[in-house]
């Protein structure tokens, strides 16, 4: 190469990138941000090339490439808070299972349709709420903006998501039972959407993203009027909530995603073309 | 210390006009309004670019075409800025590409019509969509969405109830 650099990023002035105080949680939940839209994008491009019509097919691989998107964009600035010369790449391919922070809900295996499609609408109330509130709100200038950027996109998630979850939901009586089906699988891993602990504390304290109890409220409101509509039958909020992804204990299933996915850098270190 | 002259930043903009969008091709990346700054930091030429889409494949091969053409024009000094905020909208696609758009065949974005996470909900409740997009083939309304996601991540697919043609329509975002 010349001497340009390309891809510089042309920034705006954000303090809380160089805080040496808050460090240690703002990469951690830089990391929470792109581990779950890495986790998910990932899961859903395993539908590349097997959706059930090419419509759909196509719907989820665009949708997988926005959240790879996400991920280059919170990784990458996760890499440049901690300060160690580590890029979005180098966290996303060079991380083991334990030091992958995102919630249980987007490493569960993508299943039939209904699973796929009710996770995703249910991850998307909760995305789209908590980036509205972060290009809103954050006091964190560089936050703001990507959340900004992907709110534009998880808009069109959303979108999708809940007509599709309407439409099966309200389908034939086996589109029906298998979302029913969806919805009961998946809703005890909803609680840690909103479970805070001493990470989201600080970043709460700083101004960088809200309390996630107080979107809870919310989401129960968005997901229950889809649900209804959808005749589904929303189980009691409140109940058991698995937990234990953003502090980094994960299910099996996470580690069989990191060996499909990191295989390539950990066989060849570096390899790049 | 250089001597050389460097060339305005208007002339800039012209040359950055022959840069073509690697899947849109009869559109240029001015036209597309993704070229956000050309400006002189010293020596150094700087072009600030914002991406379409965040994951869109395209914009790491707009990049090299932007790096092609300006070195081709004697630029040395040159300096790539990915910038972030504000969010590209298509609110910036110029009227001309919008015109070209058509004739190609692709329905040109209809502003005001991004989506807000709610629209489909609200089509539902009301029985249509807020969006009548013309076929940009026989010019007919009488068309309709097939799916929200299309070809390249900026596209939806859609298709005419008259002359029966499927098109892609440039979403709005």
């Amino acid at each position: 190469m010349s001497e340009v650099e390309t891809n510089t990023v042309a920034t705006p002035d954000d303090p809380f990138v160089a805080d040496a105080d808050l460090r240690p949680a703002l990469f951690e939940w830089l990391c929470r941000m792109g581990d779950n839209a890495l986790i998910l994008g990932h899961r859903t491009s395993e539908w590349c090339g097997h959706g059930p019509v090419l419509e759909e097919d196509i719907a989820l691989a665009n949708t997988a490439l926005d959240l790879i998107g996400h991920t280059q964009m919170w990784l990458g600035l996760a890499g440049e808070v901690e300060g160690e010369g580590r890029n979005a790449d180098n966290l996303a391919y060079l991380r083991d299972a334990m030091k992958f922070k995102n919630v249980l809900l987007v490493e569960l295996p993508k299943g039939d349709m209904a699973v796929t499609m009710m996770r995703e609408f249910l991850f998307d109330a909760y995305h789209h709420l908590l980036l509205t509130w972060l290009a809103e709100n954050s006091k964190s200038p560089r936050v703001a903006e990507i959340a900004a950027k992907a709110l534009k996109e998880v808009s069109y998630h959303l979108d999708r998501a809940s007509d599709i979850v309407v439409r099966l939901g309200d389908g034939t009586q086996e589109s029906h039972r298998r979302m029913q089906a969806a919805l009961d699988l998946l809703w005890p891993y909803t609680g840690e959407l909103f479970a805070g602990d001493d990470v989201d504390a600080a970043i709460v304290e700083a101004g960088i993203a809200p309390d996630l109890g107080a979107l809870h409220a919310d989401w129960n409101g968005l997901v229950s009027e889809v649900l209804e509509e959808a005749t589904l039958q929303m189980p009691e909020p409140g109940g058991y909530a698995h937990l234990g992804g953003k502090q980094g204990r994960h299910t099996e299933h996470l580690g069989f995603i990191l060996a499909e996915m990191q295989f390539l850098q950990r066989a060849y270190p570096g390899a790049s073309w | 210390m250089s001597t050389t002259l460097l060339p305005a930043t208007d002339e800039v903009w012209t040359w950055l006009d022959e840069v073509p969008d690697p899947e849109i091709p009869v559109v240029s990346v001015t036209e597309l309004g993704i070229v956000r700054d050309v400006q002189y930091d010293g020596g150094t030429l700087v072009v600030a670019v914002t991406p379409t889409y965040s994951g869109c494949p395209a914009t790491a091969v707009i990049d090299l075409m932007i790096e092609d053409k300006l070195r081709e024009k004697g630029i040395d000094d040159l300096r790539l800025e990915r910038r972030l905020s504000p969010p590209w909208t298509t609110d910036w696609v110029t009227e001309e590409a919008r015109e070209k758009l058509k004739a190609f065949g692709i329905a040109p974005p209809i502003d005001g019509t991004a989506s807000d996470g709610m629209s489909a909900k609200a089509a539902r409740l009301s029985g249509e969509t807020n969006l009548t997009v013309e076929c940009p083939r026989c010019g007919s309304a009488n068309t309709e969405r097939v799916s929200q996601y299309g070809s390249t991540p900026c596209k939806a697919a859609w298709r005419c109830r008259d002359c029966l043609e499927p098109f892609d329509y440039f979403k709005c975002i």
